[in-house]
């Protein structure tokens, strides 16, 4: 078996609703990976902290509280600054379409919206991970 | 990679401790030189080994002890071990979501780890993360693992100190036995103990430890505590810090290490050895000309594994 990819599920930002960030665990395990889950309200300083000392492949952020044009493009640069420049950072939640333009361009690899299928996000990682 | 990961890592750079784990971890081809360059700065950090059934509160107590000793002006490593599915080989590893608060110390370093199936060598990858925190200098380094099943068992006995942690409403007395908790167990720590059948469980452990037969010097403390009120947090460090003092001075903890260090040189021989033979199979294709020949009936495992043993160790 291959070495396992590991994803860090975090959720930035003060919104406490994780069932979308929980389903996409979910999702990621069964399909062989090893995830993280560090739990509600993040700081973005906590997620690459985090993500540096569990030398993490993914991290995917969720957000349903609005912040993501702040808190996303601080998660990448802190985690770019720590010398991570590998890492396949997503996002994902209540997040309008005229805002991802800005967060691809920030860094942010990709976004996903409500309605996603996981088996995208699975896709996503297995075809973009480094 | 660019970056020299052993020189990094003991200079303190965060991000090379966290790619020599994962070498180890992934059994890159580096990770044994890694290794061999780490060996001689290894030593000197206390480990605590933390196991108990799922739901036991191990995560909660790892945080507040590990705060405890960072009060004290010591530095964290903590190694958190969960399951990996048998089924699809991932898994959720979330005992980070418990220590929040000691992400952004600069004291600590937390790695969670999946199982990875039991074939994977888990306790031997354990030990030398171990000692690649032990390397970066880390003081107390903590161990967290189910307490279920015999490479848990394996895994904490690489700990200096083995803390079991039980709570009430899980089962009769006749569980510890069971389980085998009690040989394993140097300190006890029974968690919410504000739950009823705190003190039930206190007291079948003492005497389910005083009936134990073996001839013990230790006799392990039992403390009750409410981890997330921070409650007899104080009295368990001090029960941890009792038990290495005594094994230190009566001689079990050098017995301990050597034991630990025999161990570890057969476990990377037989891995070693395993791994040349069976890649040297493969490759050869000897192993599925052997396979045909047991289907045929015209040998069995038993004389393959003679014949391949006579070949490749002579």
């Amino acid at each position: 078996m291959d070495k396992p990819i590991r994803v860090l599920v975090a959720k930035p930002g003060l919104d406490g609703h994780d069932r979308g960030a929980k389903v996409v665990a979910h999702a990621l395990r069964d399909a062989g990976f090893e995830v993280i889950y560090t739990g509600l309200r993040q700081t973005p300083e906590q997620i690459a902290k985090a993500a540096l000392q569990e030398d993490v492949n993914v991290i995917a952020m969720s957000i349903l509280s609005g912040a993501h044009p702040h808190l996303f493009p601080k998660v990448v640069n802190l985690v770019r600054a720590q010398g991570q420049e590998d890492v396949l950072i997503i996002g994902g939640g209540v997040i309008p379409d005229s805002d991802i333009p800005a967060l691809k361009e920030a860094g942010i690899a990709e976004v996903f919206t409500p309605g996603t299928d996981t088996s995208d996000i699975v896709k996503f990682i297995n075809e973009n991970v480094k | 990679m660019a970056m020299d990961i052993v020189e990094e890592l003991l200079k303190g750079n965060v991000l090379a401790l966290s790619r020599a784990i994962t070498a180890i971890e992934n059994e890159y081809d580096n990770a044994s030189e890694i290794m061999a360059k780490l060996y001689p700065h290894t030593g000197h950090a206390f480990v605590l080994g933390i196991t108990g059934p799922p739901g036991a509160g191990k995560s909660t107590l790892t945080d507040k002890l590990a705060k405890a000793y960072r009060a004290q002006g010591k530095t964290v490593g903590i190694i958190a071990i969960d399951p990996t599915s048998p089924f699809t080989g991932g898994a959720i590893l979330g005992d980070r979501i418990r220590m929040n608060s000691l992400t952004l110390d600069d004291g600590v370093f937390i790695r969670s780890m999946g199982t990875r199936g039991s074939l994977g060598g888990l306790s031997h990858k354990t030990a030398d993360a171990v000692k690649a925190m032990d390397a970066f200098g880390k003081d107390v380094i903590f161990v967290e693992t189910v307490g279920v099943g015999q490479s848990e068992v394996d895994i904490v006995k690489a700990a200096d100190t083995t803390m079991v942690v039980l709570i009430p409403g899980m089962g009769d007395d006749i569980q510890a036995i069971k389980a085998g908790i009690l040989e394993i167990g140097d300190v006890f720590t029974i968690n919410k103990a504000d739950h009823e059948g705190a003190d039930k469980l206190v007291r079948e452990m003492n005497m389910m430890l005083d009936l134990n037969g073996m001839m013990m010097d230790w006799r392990p403390p039992i403390q009750k505590v409410i981890a997330n009120q921070g409650e007899g947090i104080k009295e368990t460090i001090e029960n941890v810090t009792n038990h290495f003092k005594h094994i230190e001075a009566n001689g079990v903890l050098a017995e301990r290490r050597t034991k630990r260090t025999r161990n570890e040189i057969l476990d990377v021989l037989n891995t070693s050895i395993g791994k040349h033979i069976t890649k040297n199979l493969v490759a050869t294709g000897d192993l599925d000309k052997y396979v045909e020949q047991i289907k045929n009936h015209e040998t069995d495992p038993y004389t393959v594994v003679a014949s391949v043993m006579k070949k490749m160790l002579k």
